[in-house]
């Protein structure tokens, strides 16, 4: 029965329906909820792994054992899971083994906007490129015929717009097919007599699946009026279908590498002028060019973030639409922490201690926006650590004794430890503090090693994270409840002082958790408050003030009580009122 | 037809993706193609956030551009202003007249802007504005904002009350669907 499906949703369903038995994957936006949704499935085992390496590396030992697999990251994800990614190109696979990677063009929640279809070309592997949810379902049946066809992995792009709308859909039924695994070492072990043999191979694969991109309905056209031809491919193609109708031609690009080069030659022969329109980077237009074609593209559409209807009607001479404006300056609404949220706390404490603080990917980075202000550098998953030792090591006793970094507790299982190991073994003084909210949070709560369960919400195997400190070597290993600022203050203070280095875990869980408890929201005593406007120093979006004195919303306070210990007078108490 | 667009509006965490999700319902089973867009991530963490509702005979963008709006519905009033340039000239806002305080506002760094409902009239634009916090909490609480919301919406549209009922009986847990009945009863006498 037709159904509207969010397009993540649909990936998950066209994998159930393909049969796959194995996922692993590390959640990022806008990929999280292709697994989320397969994980629905009693029939497919799904895992949340600690990084995006261990989760390819997984889904390869999958396909090798003859099952259909899979895993998903985001844009930035697959550089992580770029090792094996690449020399996967070499071996092939068993069974069908099929990658998502999901860009962010326009950095809804993402802190570059890099373009995966580099890696495809790279790493010399077939993509698909769905442009909503019914191609995303599928693209990703189609993925697996292609896998096992050309006995390689496939990497399925998606997009925030493909990823998080919803369109329909037609669901169809499961069928499993399954392999048994063979011993062959020339095929899976790469070491250099043996990668020598399957270069050429994988060579040899680019040619037969560009001929497959040729002829397949994955690539289309679309012939209307012939003035204007447009390639294009993914979202973009339904900007273009929505502005122009049929009154251009269209090629609608499925298969995003290897490129249909007759195919292209072909309709830029039919249509007077050729535009490539392609959020991100020239790609298609760059390959076009290659074969000689008189072609336009970046010229007059931008590179930078994310298009839409109206953006490339402007650009490409037809009339955008205009909206009612209001003449007003409207204070803008960047996200902030939650009230109640741990990390609040902690990065008040480092604000007021005037530490420099190295910070890394999650909620936490919202510790950079104003009032707090107190993160000073985020780069990538696990950097935090790894720039503190270098940070450290350069500046000498003096940074030591007032540079921290901050590493969520997720975040620190994928790419922190190794990190932290370097600290221990190189010898850098330095303060490590994983801010460990017992979740992994910005994705919207997906379980990680530390929280002792699964995807499925099962009991799982648990890491103890004072314990794997001390392990390494670690001596000093503190652990502090955020929501209490002497603590912190005390804690960061010593460890900041100590002769060796140390790591604090700043432990409480996320507010937003269904099992955390919501106190009752406090109330100001408008005769006590003396409106010195304290408590707004640790950006609480529940206070604000009003006729000078501070105002609590009670729809948004969850009783945390972090603004209590900032009241002198003692203006703010318990309502006592509980939520239901 | 050509295409409708609607467009949900409001703060991280408000609760939109319930009203969208009800609105996709409702407009597939009355045999329209439908395309939602929402976003996720970071945005959500009390940021501006927005969703887009398109039906028609064929949608292709999933997503509402400016002067594309034919409604907004806002869960906040500042919200609805900041998105009105999407609403079509002859557009209709409906909104909820709750102030959330962005941070900006909060540090004292700038005011929230004072009498947007007649601002955003004297612009042109036909707003229907209301206390839906007070409706929702009449209704038996305040989560219940998304139905007043809804129930306000369907004045504007011809769809008969069953269509909404059956709608509302499939989005909404069994536990609070009354509740949730009420909430959209009120918004809907409004």
């Amino acid at each position: 029965m037709k159904q509207l499906m969010l397009g993540n949703k649909a990936v998950a369903r066209g994998l159930y329906e393909a049969g796959c038995c194995f996922a692993s994957s590390y959640p990022g936006t806008p990929s999280t909820e292709v697994t989320e949704e397969l994980a629905k499935y009693d029939e497919v085992y799904c895992e949340w792994a600690p990084n995006e390496k261990v989760a390819m590396e997984g889904a390869f030992g999958a396909s090798l054992a003859g099952y259909r697999s899979f895993c998903a990251m985001k844009h930035v994800g697959l550089n992580v899971a770029a090792d094996p990614l690449y020399t996967m190109s070499y071996t092939g696979v068993n069974a069908g083994l099929v990658i998502v990677v999901a860009d962010d063009a326009g950095m809804h929640s993402s802190q570059n906007e890099q373009d995966s279809r580099h890696h495809a070309i790279a790493a010399k592997l077939p993509m698909l490129e769905p442009s909503d949810s019914a191609e995303a379902l599928e693209f990703t049946k189609l993925a697996y015929e292609i896998s096992e066809k050309f006995d390689t992995p496939v990497l399925l792009k998606m997009c925030t717009r493909v990823a998080h709308s919803q369109s329909v859909v037609d669901p169809g039924e499961r069928s499993v097919p399954v392999k048994s695994y063979e011993k062959n070492i020339a095929k899976y072990v790469m070491m250099p007599g043996n990668a020598k043999k399957r270069h050429p191979i994988v060579e040899e694969r680019t040619r037969l699946l560009k001929e497959f991109a040729e002829t397949s309905s994955v690539n289309r056209v679309e012939m209307g009026g012939t003035q204007l031809g447009i390639i294009t491919s993914s979202t973009s193609y339904q900007y273009v279908t929505e502005v122009f109708g049929d009154s251009v031609s269209i090629l609608k690009i499925g298969m995003a590498n290897p490129l249909p080069d007759k195919l292209i030659l072909d309709f830029a022969s039919k249509v007077d002028r050729l535009v490539v329109v392609e959020e991100l980077d020239p790609v298609m237009e760059n390959h076009c060019k290659a074969l000689g074609l008189d072609v336009q593209g970046k010229d007059i559409l931008p590179i930078i973030g994310e298009f839409s209807q109206n953006l490339i009607a402007k650009a490409l001479g037809a009339e955008g639409k205009k909206g009612i404006t209001l003449n007003e300056t409207l204070p803008m609404r960047p996200p902030v922490m939650c009230p109640g949220c741990p990390h609040r706390g902690l990065f008040y404490t480092l604000k007021k201690l005037g530490c420099t603080v190295l910070g890394d990917i999650g909620c936490y980075t919202l510790g950079a926006v104003a009032p707090l202000a107190s993160m000073e550098m985020t780069l990538c998953m696990g950097a935090s650590i790894s720039a503190l030792h270098g940070f450290n090591k350069m500046g000498g006793e003096e940074s030591e004794k007032h540079t921290v970094c901050v590493i969520g507790d997720s975040t620190f299982m994928h790419s922190g430890m190794t990190g932290l190991a370097n600290v221990a073994y190189n010898q850098s003084n330095s303060t490590v503090i994983i801010l460990d909210n017992s979740i992994t949070g910005m994705t919207g709560h997906q379980q990680n090693p530390t929280t002792g369960y699964n995807i499925k919400g099962d009991p799982a195997g648990k890491i103890n994270l004072e314990a794997l400190c001390r392990a390494m070597g670690y001596n000093r290993v503190a652990v502090v409840d955020p929501y209490d600022l002497k603590a912190c203050e005390t804690v960061i203070k010593e460890e900041l002082q100590a002769a060796e280095p140390s790591v604090i875990i700043s432990r409480r869980p996320c507010a937003l958790l269904k099992y955390v408890k919501r106190k009752p929201a406090l109330r100001v005593d408008t005769d006590k408050c003396i409106g010195c406007k304290s408590c707004m120093k640790i950006g609480c979006p529940a206070i604000s003030i009003k006729n000078g004195k501070a105002r609590v919303d009670e729809t948004l306070c969850v009783g945390c009580g972090v603004c209590t210990q900032m009241c002198r007078p003692g203006a703010l108490a318990s309502t006592g009122k509980e939520e239901s | 037809m050509d295409t409708k667009n609607i467009m949900i509006v409001g703060v991280g965490g408000q609760g939109s993706l319930l009203a969208s999700k009800l609105l996709g319902y409702l407009l597939l089973n009355e045999g329209y193609d439908v395309k939602v867009s929402e976003v996720h991530g970071m945005s959500q963490r009390g940021g501006s956030v927005v969703t887009y509702v398109r039906y028609g005979s064929r949608v292709a963008s999933p997503v509402i551009d400016e002067g594309e709006a034919d409604f907004i519905v806002s869960f906040e009033l500042l919200e609805a202003a900041r998105w009105l340039p999407f609403l079509k000239p002859d557009g209709q806002v409906v909104t909820n007249i709750q102030q959330i305080d962005p941070m900006p506002v909060v540090t004292g760094a700038m005011e929230y802007p004072e009498d947007l409902v007649r601002k955003m009239r004297d612009a042109g634009a036909k707003v229907d504005a209301m206390d839906c916090v007070a409706l929702a909490q009449e209704a038996g609480t305040v989560k219940a904002v998304n139905l007043v919301l809804l129930g306000r919406l369907s004045h504007y549209f011809d769809f008969p009350d069953e269509v909404w009922q059956k709608a509302i009986e499939a989005c909404v847990p069994q536990k609070f669907l009354e509740l949730n009945r009420k909430a959209f009863e009120l918004g809907k006498k409004a």
